[in-house]
């Protein structure tokens, strides 16, 4: 799938990049640790938190993420989003709490990542 | 073979160098965002790039969360990237607990930020060739990691 699947699985609000909605999704990691998405997710991972601060951003560049799913309706602040967009990562808003996110997500054909996939 | 090894001593040398201060909480982030980008003009595979980001990103936060101010050294030569922290701190007393998954003393506030796991020195083995740690409880963490590169030939 991709991002625009995801948005519409999700009844997400897109925050910033939209343009860049058709990047493939291979793989889903549920995370609020910086240390275990940088050991678990995969190659075209998207990642999906509750934490809205800048350590999210910078964890998803580092590993090269698709893009990030806040669950819950939760949103980052304005400069935040901005770093995002500069950095040509989609951020995505879901009313679904995380279980629901996850598990809407992955009944549509999204796998979870696995350890050692990097 | 062992005529490479001398002539790498004369070889084209990049060294960049980030001062990490006191409760700075972004500078693991912009450090590794910059290396990255540097790395990728210099044409490294995606893969080498994406594990220098991360030793990076987990050494210097831990000298940010665990630690009180410090240095970080990024020395690439055409056939290995080195990694160094240096910081003064409380230091490690017992490096092979601290290495175990899981194992962190961080505190309340820090898990709140999203740290905290215990994975952060486990990542940074994982992301390494060569990973060698030296402290002194009281003083300070120096931190060394090597990531060997595939020569041109290899990258196939
Ligand atoms: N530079 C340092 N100075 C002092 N103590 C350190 C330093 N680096 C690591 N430690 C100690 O080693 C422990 C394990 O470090 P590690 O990076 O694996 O996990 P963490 O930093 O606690 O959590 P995470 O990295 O997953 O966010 C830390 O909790 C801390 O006690
Ligand atoms: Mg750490």
């Amino acid at each position: 799938m991709n991002l625009r699947d995801v948005q519409k699985i999700l009844k997400a609000e897109v925050l910033c990049s939209e343009h860049l909605l058709e990047r493939e999704v291979e793989t889903g990691f549920g995370c609020d640790l910086m240390s275990e998405m940088l050991a678990f997710a995969g190659s075209h991972t998207l990642l999906i938190t509750s934490l809205t601060n800048e350590h999210v951003i910078h964890t998803a560049e580092i590993m090269d993420a698709v893009g990030v799913v806040y669950v819950s309706g939760k949103q980052p602040a304005k400069e935040i989003i901005n770093k995002a967009n500069h950095n040509n990562i989609p951020l995505l808003s879901t009313p679904f709490l995380m279980f629901e996110c996850c598990g809407l997500l992955f009944t549509s054909g999204l796998k979870g990542c696995k350890r050692d996939n990097s | 073979m062992n005529r490479i090894n001398e002539e790498a001593e004369n070889k084209p040398q990049l060294k960049l160098e980030f001062e990490i201060k006191e409760k700075d909480f972004n500078v693991a982030g912009e450090a590794a965002s910059k290396v990255k980008k540097t790395l990728q003009q210099l044409g490294l595979t995606p893969e080498a790039v994406r594990n220098i980001a991360i030793v990076i990103y987990e050494a210097v936060m831990n000298v940010v969360i665990h630690a009180t101010c410090g240095q970080l050294k990024v020395i690439i030569i055409p056939e290995r990237v080195t990694v160094l922290t240096e910081d003064k701190g409380i230091g490690i007393s017992n490096i092979e607990l601290a290495m175990k998954e899981g194992y962190s003393t961080a505190t309340h506030e820090i898990r709140e930020m999203g740290f905290g796991a215990g994975m952060g020195l486990p990542n940074i083995k994982q992301c390494s060739h060569k990973l060698n740690i030296k402290s002194q409880v009281g003083v300070g963490t120096v931190l060394e990691a090597i990531i060997y590169l595939p020569s041109k030939d290899e990258k196939g």
